[in-house]
Formats: structure tokens, C-alpha cells, sequence
């Protein structure tokens, strides 16, 4: 009795640490004129004051963000998805020259913060045109989630039987109506999550949305939310209904995939950043 | 002769539409910009004009021996990492134990804890430089206040260390949720058994832990400590969004130092050199930490 006593303590000790930074958050988003922090601090707002959430849709555009995250998140999870669920096949399932090697080769590049490549990636998109545009923000999206998206894919596509694909050899199927009708079709469960961390990871991404974009009516909820608090520094009521409103997709998305999210998919704790 | 050649490569010539476009991708986004780094290293880059640089050697690495905002991001960093990785494996394992014994509700606490970790590092960090703003209206600074632990409020990031401290909070208060959903999965796998055993030899709690989850659950805790350590040196958004290195610089981290020589002083050359040495840095800690953890593997399987 004594130990389950103490097993709460500690659970609801570490429920409120956790619980208290995002109340204050929320608060502060329906307080009014909150750029002074009021005295004393107001965890559970006295009316749900609505006018920061207002003030961010409509005269700061972050409709217009979220629509440019929506936009860009979904085309490089789409993207993501084909190219990495391609080249995982390959290392799954096919025999091939130095297919050893050049795994390791992915496997190696996996250590190396994606930060420190930044300039040359960003000097080589500007070498293409393609800074301040999606197309290179996805490109790069793409390109350096690559080789941990195969790695993550190949040893779910290791998994499923041979022999399905077996059969439809023998029945003459090429590898790519083997791969589009068989294999995709029957990863759609672990395809979902990958698209669902995908999306979080790329709907979260800051560094390289920063480096890529530069007009002010393609940026993506991240960077406007900096780029918002850098010039109105203390106005933290708007900062955090923008905030909140970035926050929305993940909260859905956490609420209807709960499973999937703490069933321990490693994916999640290596979204860099 | 062609048609031989094609036969000997037939199943490379399958492969390829499968393989070349994240191949390609993988060249140019990761393996292009190694070598374009360690090529701009020896240079005196300039980022307006991309191809007219002066080879300079090695002097880049020269100014980096002498550079004391490097010298301070490096400890910085190691700091991040010996300071935050074994409070969050602590705790996260404890709040996996307790939640382990499937005690009531355990479910909506795991939910909980895991909320810290699905929010990004940009929204938590605002949320941390909020709630440890300088005065006495700040919430840090009111409850240190009210319950008379402190005598006046605190200006956290107008100082080196009470900056850091920050940082450093966020990474455990963020890190648990992780850590906790990793070692509840390890724990899932042992044997209950064992416990059973060692009840009847009349075993308590502490000894349980200490005799059969820790020796147990040995791959998981490398598993998870190699991620971190790796991941302290992945740390960017935090520090760019709370200090930015401010006061002074004195609180950059390896890479917001990196992206600051690049992005704002446009010193290409330099920052290109720091990637350098931070990349060899982290292969040859990855490297030493896979020896030891073959070597720590080996020996629980004993």
C-alpha cells in the first residue's frame, strides 16, 4: 500500500512538471495584453479572450503559414514515401553488387548531424535556382531524411513472407507490378506510420525551412513563428496563439494515432533538430 | 560481348530504377556536401560569389586552435551532454518501472509524459524562455520567490551558467517521455519470471531493479545512450531560439555556432572548417562508443 502510494507521488509529482509549462502556454494565448507578463502568473485563463487568436489569423497571416506547412508537409511526405520505400525494396529484396557496402554507406551517413552539411546543401540549391522555393525546401527534405526512411522501411519490407512474391514471379509479374501491387498494398500499416512521423517531422522542421525560404509569404508555421517573436518580442499572448495553431495537426494527429506514437516506434526520438 | 556484358549485370540493371533516386539524392544532399565542407575548409569562401575563392591551406583550422567562442561551444556541448543524458535515462526508467507494474491509470500517464516529446523544439523552447523570463512576474522567478528559495529574481539568460541550466532542463524535461516509452519496451520483454524468482528469496524493490531489470535491460540502455550522446551534438533549435548564444557567445552550442560563422558573419571558409571538425569529432566518438557497446553487448550476453 505504502509503495503504491509512493508510485503516485512520484507519477502525479511528474504529471504536474510536465503539465504546468504547456498550461501556462495556453493561458497566456487567452490573456489579453499580455505582452507584461501579468503578476502574478495566471495558469487557467478568467475568460477565453480570443483576441490573439484572432489578431494571428487575420492580420498576421498565419493562415496563410499553416496552408504553406500543410503544402509543403504533405508533398514531401508524399515524396518521401515513394523514393525511400523504393530504395528500401532494393536493399531488401534484391541481390546486387556491393549491396553490403553501400548500405553501410547509408548507415554511416545516419551519424552525422544533418546541420553540418547546411551551407552546401543551401549552395547547391542556390546553384539550381531553387532557393526561396518549396521545390528546394522538399528536395532537401527529401534527400537528407533518405537514407534513415530506407533503413526504417527495409526491415519492414524484410518482414513480409517471400513467398507472396514467390507466386507472382512464377506467374511472370515484373519486380515493379510486384512492388506496386504487392508490396505497397500489404505495408500500408507501417507506410501510415511512417507517413505519420514523416509529416510531424517535416511539419516541425526549423533549421533547414530558415536556411531555404526567404520571402515572407512562403514561410512555414516555424519560421513565421520566430521570425513573429523576433519582431514583436514580448507580445507573448499572439506568439503563443500562433503557437497553439501550429500545435493543432500534432494534437489531432497524437489523438488519433496515441498507439502508434508510445507503442515505442523509435522513429520519433531521431527526428533531428 | 553486349549482350554478355548485360548478362553479367542483369541484376544490377534490375535494381537501378529501384535504387537511383535516393541514391542520387543521397550523393548530392549528403555525401556532395561532405567533400564540398573539407573543399571550402581550405578556402577562403565567399558566399555572394560562389566559384572566386583563394586557397588559404590549412589556416581556417589554424584559427579554429585559437577561436575562444569554439573553445566555449565545444564545452558547452560536452556539457549538454554529460549533464542531460543520465537524468533523463534515470528518470525515464523509473517512470517505465512504475508504469510497468500496469498500476491504475498508467496508460494516460504514459500519454502524458510522451506530450513533452511530440511537441517541437521550437515550441518548447519558447515555452522555456517564457517561463524563466528575467523579473519577478516570470514563473521560475515567482515560485523560487514565493516558496523563499531565492532572495531576488533571477536574469536566467543574461549569464553563462544560469543560461545553460536552462537549456539543460529542457533537454531532461523534454528527454523523459522518450526515454521512458524506450525502456518500457525493453522492460516489456523480460521475463516476469525472474522477478517471481527473486520474490521468493525475498528480494525488495531496489534490489530487483539493481539484480535483474539493469543487467536485463543492458542493450536497451546502450541503445539509448548512444542516441543521446549522438543526439547532444544534434542540438541547434534550442540554443538559437532561447540564447542564440547570448551573453556573448557564451552559451553557443557546436553547431548554432557553426550556423552563425556562416549565416550572419557569411565567413563560409570558417564555418565550413568547424563542420570538419565536428563531424570527425562525432565519428570518432561513434566509433569508440560502437567498441564499447560490442564490448557491453558481449558481456550481457555472458
Amino acid at each position: 500500500m505504502i509503495k503504491k502510494t509512493l508510485m503516485y507521488i512520484v507519477l502525479i509529482l511528474f504529471s504536474i512538471t510536465t503539465i504546468i509549462p504547456f498550461m501556462y502556454m495556453v493561458a497566456t494565448a487567452f490573456t489579453p495584453d499580455s505582452y507584461i507578463i501579468p503578476y502574478p502568473p495566471i495558469l487557467i485563463p478568467a475568460a477565453f479572450y480570443l483576441g490573439n487568436f484572432i489578431a494571428a489569423l487575420s492580420s498576421n497571416n498565419f493562415l496563410k503559414y499553416f496552408m504553406n506547412s500543410v503544402y509543403v508537409s504533405s508533398i514531401s511526405t508524399l515524396v518521401a514515401i515513394i523514393v525511400s520505400s523504393m530504395s528500401a525494396y532494393a536493399f531488401a529484396r534484391f541481390e546486387f553488387r556491393f549491396k553490403e557496402k553501400l548500405f553501410k554507406l547509408y548507415l554511416f551517413s545516419l551519424m552525422i548531424p544533418g546541420l553540418l552539411n547546411i551551407v552546401p546543401q543551401f549552395l547547391f540549391i542556390n546553384t539550381i535556382g531553387l532557393v526561396d522555393s518549396y521545390f528546394g525546401l522538399i528536395l532537401l527534405y527529401v534527400g537528407a531524411g533518405i537514407a534513415y526512411n530506407t533503413f526504417f522501411l527495409r526491415g519492414f519490407f524484410q518482414s513480409i513472407p517471400r513467398e507472396i512474391e514467390e507466386s507472382a514471379i512464377i506467374d511472370g509479374a515484373s519486380r515493379f507490378t510486384i512492388f506496386t501491387r504487392i508490396i505497397m498494398p500489404l505495408s500500408k500499416p507501417a507506410l501510415g506510420t511512417f507517413a505519420i512521423f514523416a509529416f510531424t517531422g517535416f511539419w516541425d522542421e526549423f533549421s533547414s525551412a530558415l536556411t531555404i525560404i526567404k520571402s515572407v509569404g512562403k514561410r512555414t508555421l516555424p519560421i513565421a513563428i520566430q521570425l513573429f517573436r523576433q519582431q514583436h518580442g514580448t507580445d507573448w499572448g499572439l506568439i503563443f496563439a500562433a503557437t497553439l495553431i501550429a500545435l493543432v495537426p500534432i494534437i489531432i494527429f497524437f489523438i488519433v494515432f496515441q498507439k502508434r506514437f508510445i507503442k515505442g516506434d523509435f522513429l520519433s526520438g531521431s527526428v533531428k533538430g | 560481348m553486349k549482350k554478355s556484358l548485360k548478362y553479367k549485370y542483369r541484376n544490377e540493371l534490375e535494381v537501378l530504377p529501384f535504387l537511383l533516386p535516393g541514391f542520387i539524392l543521397l550523393l548530392i544532399f549528403i555525401f556532395y556536401p561532405i567533400a564540398k565542407n573539407f573543399y571550402m575548409s581550405l578556402s577562403d569562401y565567399n558566399i555572394f560569389l560562389d566559384k572566386m575563392n583563394k586557397f588559404v591551406g590549412f589556416a581556417n583550422y589554424i584559427k579554429a586552435l585559437k577561436d575562444v567562442v569554439l573553445w566555449d561551444s565545444f564545452v558547452n556541448t560536452a556539457l549538454y551532454a554529460i549533464v542531460t543524458v543520465l537524468p533523463q535515462m534515470v528518470l525515464g526508467l523509473i517512470l517505465a518501472i512504475i508504469i510497468n507494474t500496469k498500476i491504475k491509470g498508467s496508460f494516460l500517464f504514459r500519454i502524458l509524459f510522451y506530450i513533452p516529446v511530440i511537441t517541437s523544439w521550437l515550441i518548447v523552447s519558447l515555452i522555456f524562455r517564457y517561463i524563466f523570463e528575467s523579473g519577478d512576474a516570470g514563473l521560475i522567478n515567482y515560485i523560487l520567490l514565493k516558496s523563499g528559495i531565492i532572495p531576488n529574481s533571477i536574469s536566467w539568460f543574461s549569464n553563462r551558467w544560469t543560461a545553460n541550466a536552462v537549456i539543460w532542463i529542457l533537454a531532461v524535461w523534454k528527454g523523459i517521455g522518450w526515454n521512458m516509452i524506450v525502456f518500457l519496451a525493453g522492460l516489456q520483454g523480460i521475463d516476469r519470471s525472474y522477478y517471481e524468482a527473486a520474490e521468493i528469496d525475498g528480494a525488495n524493490t531496489v534490489q530487483k531493479v539493481r539484480y535483474i531489470t539493469v543487467p536485463l535491460l543492458k542493450p536497451v540502455i546502450f541503445f539509448v545512450m548512444t542516441n543521446l550522446l549522438v543526439g547532444s551534438f544534434n542540438v541547434f533549435t534550442q540554443v538559437y531560439i532561447m540564447t542564440n548564444g547570448a551573453p556573448m557567445g557564451r552559451t553557443q552550442v557546436l553547431l548554432s555556432y557553426m550556423y552563425k560563422v556562416a549565416f550572419t558573419d557569411f565567413n563560409i571558409g570558417y564555418s565550413s572548417a568547424l563542420s570538419v571538425i565536428v563531424g570527425l569529432f562525432i565519428f570518432i566518438l561513434a566509433m569508440g562508443q560502437m567498441k564499447f557497446m560490442n564490448m557491453g553487448y558481449k558481456e550481457s550476453q555472458l
